[in-house]
């Protein structure tokens, strides 16, 4: 099995996450090569919400240095990448969810991030389409959106970045085996394709997550900031059943972004109407008058999730080589670029950027069997 | 037989005809103008596409899936 050196690192996978990690290293002059199979990955199906998340101290960390990149890329990002610090705003329905805002805002002010409760009718004065009587919210100023198929296009065209159309069949360690039975090789390879990482490394937790979400017509702009249910954070983030949050986001062309909904143990991508229902009627019940929007589109996807919300990014250590960049559940286009930092600094043997212990693929894969 | 106003201009059309056909027989026979400026007509026929997506009276309707009534404003336009 003799293999081509096909470059100084293969990346598999062309969504945000390998776009980034291949963006990094060509900027450091490393010939990267990049291979997509052409499937309907989470970085076309997603929302391209950036922002800061406080499930957990690692989570916040990965978070809070990741938008602080993209708002330092946000300058260079072509108009397509339609990127916009517009800001998210939690809404809390009831009193225990308005004790979650104030805690949230706590943990995220003593971290530095700029956030302000918004109490009681204030809610209404800063997005008047919602409804009455919610208690309140949550108002992060600096997280923003974008969209990321175009921005990973973006990435992808780096000087010293080679793309190519092939499906991998196999990997060892530094080798990739495509479709078409051609062994290439690299110092190393990278993995960033969701969650088809399991169909080549079996052994990595990875676990789809579907999600739907529709998007509307375009009308005029009623809408300013993201808006998420805080239930998202009490209720429906923690549930093993179905599960809808509602999810609404205004996208520059005046269309709205529907979400979100949660579903395990399928990788059918059919759209499944009672579920868009129970999204959708979840979705007026913070804000009535979607219900007289047309809908053009609703789609799905599958969020890569590993067992402790986490991604994994890190060398493989059973596989010497071979480098992973999986796992980002559903804030994969948030946390791009501070993967594509960790795993640079670690491919150099540098000292990354914030710790990367907690987001290291041994804690689920065992200690390196390597040096 | 319907009298409509088609991008603020009269037109009469017989009883039975689509939004769809009258954008044929009385405008450009475009539906909208995408968020590149391109005109965009309807295609499918059938309401699946999308992209006959025009404003009847004030509200966004698919043109192939509604009909012609009498006092109907229909704007094309941006």
């Amino acid at each position: 099995m003799s293999s081509t050196t096909a470059a100084d690192v293969i990346v598999i996978g062309a969504g945000i996450i390998g776009a980034a990690c291949a963006q990094s290293l060509a900027a450091r002059g490393l010939r990267v090569l990049v291979l997509d199979a052409g499937l309907h990955g989470a970085t076309a199906a997603g929302m391209g919400h950036l922002l800061v998340l406080d499930d957990n101290p690692a989570e916040l960390a990965l978070s809070q240095y990741s938008l602080q990149r993209w708002r330092e890329l946000a300058p260079r990002l072509p108009e397509a990448c339609a990127y916009r610090s517009n800001g998210t705003l939690w809404l809390a329905a009831n009193a225990e969810e308005m004790a979650v805002a104030e805690h949230k805002f706590n943990v995220l002010q003593a971290q530095g991030v700029t956030c302000e409760l918004v109490a009681g009718r204030a809610v209404r004065q800063r997005e008047p389409a919602l409804r009455e009587g919610l208690e309140g919210g949550l108002l992060i100023n600096d997280d923003g959106i974008l969209y990321a198929p175009a921005t990973a296009g973006w990435m992808l065209e780096t000087t010293g970045i080679d793309q190519r159309r092939a499906r991998v069949s196999a990997v060892e360690g530094n080798r990739v085996r495509l479709d078409s039975g051609q062994w290439l090789s690299a110092e190393a390879v990278v993995l960033a394709n969701g969650i088809q990482a399991v169909d080549l490394c079996p052994e990595l937790p990875i676990e789809p997550k579907k999600g739907h979400l529709l998007i509307t017509d375009r009308y005029p702009g009623t809408v300013t900031h993201t808006l998420v249910e805080l239930g998202y954070v009490t209720s429906a983030h923690n549930a093993s059943g179905p599960s809808t949050a509602c999810n609404i986001q205004p996208r520059p062309t005046g269309q709205l972004f529907i979400g979100a909904s949660r579903q395990f143990g399928t990788t059918d991508p059919a759209v499944e109407g009672w579920m868009l229902a129970r999204m959708l009627k979840r979705a007026t019940e913070y804000m009535p008058d979607l219900a007289n929007l047309n809908g053009i589109r609703a789609w799905t996807g599958f969020r890569a999730a590993s067992p402790d919300g986490l991604p994994l990014v890190g060398r493989h250590p059973q596989q010497d080589g071979l480098w992973l960049a999986v796992g980002h559940e559903g804030l994969g286009v948030t946390t791009a670029p501070a993967t594509a930092d960790l795993l640079s600094a670690q491919l150099f043997d540098e000292t990354p950027p914030l710790a990367a212990c907690p987001y290291l693929p041994d804690r689920f894969l065992g200690a390196l069997a390597h040096a | 037989m319907p009298d409509l106003t088609l991008d603020g201009r009269p037109l009469h059309v017989a009883a039975g005809t689509s939004v769809a056909a009258a954008l044929a027989l009385g405008g450009d026979g475009c539906s909208r103008t995408s968020v590149s400026g391109q005109r965009r007509a309807p295609l499918c026929g059938m309401g699946i596409c999308q992209e006959c997506r025009v404003s009847i009276d004030g509200r966004r309707r698919l043109a192939c899936q509604t009909l012609c009534r009498d006092g109907m404003q229909v704007e094309t336009r941006p």
